[in-house]
């Protein structure tokens, strides 16, 4: 038989109590390294579409904040086309980078995305998926990092072909962020227990 | 627009290879693993596209833990070591223009961060922290201090073996991974119950780089070698083609 010569995916670990240092080493205070830290601006003063924040905390199985966690979001432009090279529907805001990355406050667990809102991006059998963003939380205790979406109150998510899929309806809630006001919209994650986040396998 | 090609869906990812959510002999992990299932879901644009990070980001020291910190142009303290690899998928393939990001403790064991608490001493010169974008071969090096094993707060007495932790992003979002590298021939690799999370021998093998004395530098730094696999890529184009279309 012919070999297929596959090699397998280097085993995942946690990334640890001082995720910070590698990834936002500014934020904790390792300064003159890099300018900035990388995802920390997603948009600028050109960027189309609605400007919204995204907000939230991250809570263990006993309910207690994580203060050490790093959240990294992705997303579609206003206009529903992800600023990437395998982008073929169109070219995407060059404005906007449709990638963020935030640690969690040292002293709360929150963090917060300035960003706008997504367009509608389609299903591989091209029915048009509600907007959404893609999350992957990280942190001390996580092995392998988790993968969510928030999806938006202020949208139809009725015929969501991700959401309609879900066989427990009744934790559908746990994809929908909260509007707190006009522009922003709370997306607490919960890792374990009562109103446990959904995590996906793609 | 030219040089875009649709992206193919990733490959399963093999979840029993992987360290599981819930490893009781780490003890965070206890209350931070979903008890739910996870939930599987099709690909679509949204997990098979991502960011490019370009060579453009990086300054000239940034793949240089030795001297990307230094206060005053000397050399941080430890063993100088240069830990080079590739980044390819699983079909053996180049990764071109993946991010790593690296991160680790000096040669004492000691973090640069606020919320460590081990009595070795910080080194002035050291941050800590690194990055390199990968080649067109999917290449990467960085230089660097060997870290220091430490104690850490899980059983009473569990100590870390020597290790850099990789942020890698390839390019697309299902693919991103952090992982830890460990050193050939450290006796406590086998005795780490963050290593141990990972089920196999054979896959915390794949974690342990190499020491390549060929390629070390003689009277300046040794040299290990470690090669990170990401999740692979179809290739097919039938894979996007909708019936009836």
């Amino acid at each position: 038989m012919i070999p297929l010569n596959r090699r397998r995916e280097s085993p995942s670990q946690t990334a640890g109590p001082y995720v910070h240092i590698g990834c936002v080493p500014n934020f904790c205070g390792i300064e003159g390294v890099y300018p900035h830290d990388l995802g920390d601006t997603m948009v600028n003063d050109q960027t189309k579409g609605e400007r919204i924040t995204v907000t939230g905390t991250t809570f263990d199985g006993t309910g207690t904040p994580l203060k050490d966690a790093m959240v990294e979001i992705w997303q579609a432009d206003a206009a529903g086309l992800y600023n990437s090279p395998s982008e073929i529907r169109g070219t995407a805001d060059t404005n906007f980078t449709g990638w963020g990355r935030k640690a969690g406050d040292y002293a709360t667990g929150e963090w917060n995305f300035e960003t706008v809102k997504p367009g509608a991006v389609p299903f591989p059998d091209g029915r048009m998926q509600a907007p959404h963003i893609s999350f992957w939380i990280v942190a001390r205790g996580i092995n392998l990092g988790l993968q969510t979406r928030m999806y938006f109150p202020d949208e139809d998510n009725s015929t969501d072909p991700v959401l309609t899929r879900i066989e427990h309806q009744n934790r559908v809630p746990t994809l929908v962020a909260e509007q707190v006001d006009a522009s922003t919209y709370r997306f607490n994650i919960r890792l374990q227990g009562e109103g446990e986040t959904i995590f996906f396998d793609f | 627009m030219s040089n875009r090609k649709p992206a193919g869906g990733f490959f399963m990812r093999d979840t029993a290879w992987h360290p599981p959510a819930l490893t009781p002999q780490y003890k965070t992990s206890v209350a931070r693993s979903p008890s739910r299932a996870l939930l599987s879901m099709p690909q679509t644009m949204s997990e098979v596209t991502g960011p490019v990070f370009g060579h453009n980001i990086l300054g000239d020291l940034d793949n240089d833990l030795i001297l990307n910190y230094s206060q005053d142009g000397t050399s941080a303290i430890g063993p100088r070591i240069i830990v080079y690899g590739r980044v390819v998928d699983e079909n053996g393939r180049g990764v071109p223009g993946a991010l790593v990001e690296v991160w680790q403790a000096n040669a004492g064991g000691r973090y640069r961060h606020a919320k460590e608490g081990y009595i070795a001493p910080l080194d002035p010169n050291f941050g800590g922290c690194g990055r390199v974008i990968t080649d067109d071969d999917g290449g990467y090096e960085f230089r660097t201090i060997q870290p220091g094993p430490y104690p850490w707060p899980n059983r009473v007495n569990d100590w870390r073996p020597a290790h850099i932790h990789f942020s890698i992003f390839g390019d697309g979002f299902a693919q991103r991974l952090i992982t830890q590298m460990y050193f050939e021939g450290d006796p406590m690799i086998w005795q780490c119950p963050i290593v141990d999370t990972v089920p196999s021998r054979e896959g915390i093998e794949t974690l342990v780089a190499t020491l390549d004395m060929a390629a070390t530098l003689p009277m300046d730094a040794r040299v290990y070698k470690f090669d990170i696999v990401l999740r692979g890529r179809r290739a097919t184009i039938f894979e996007n083609r909708m019936e009836g279309t």
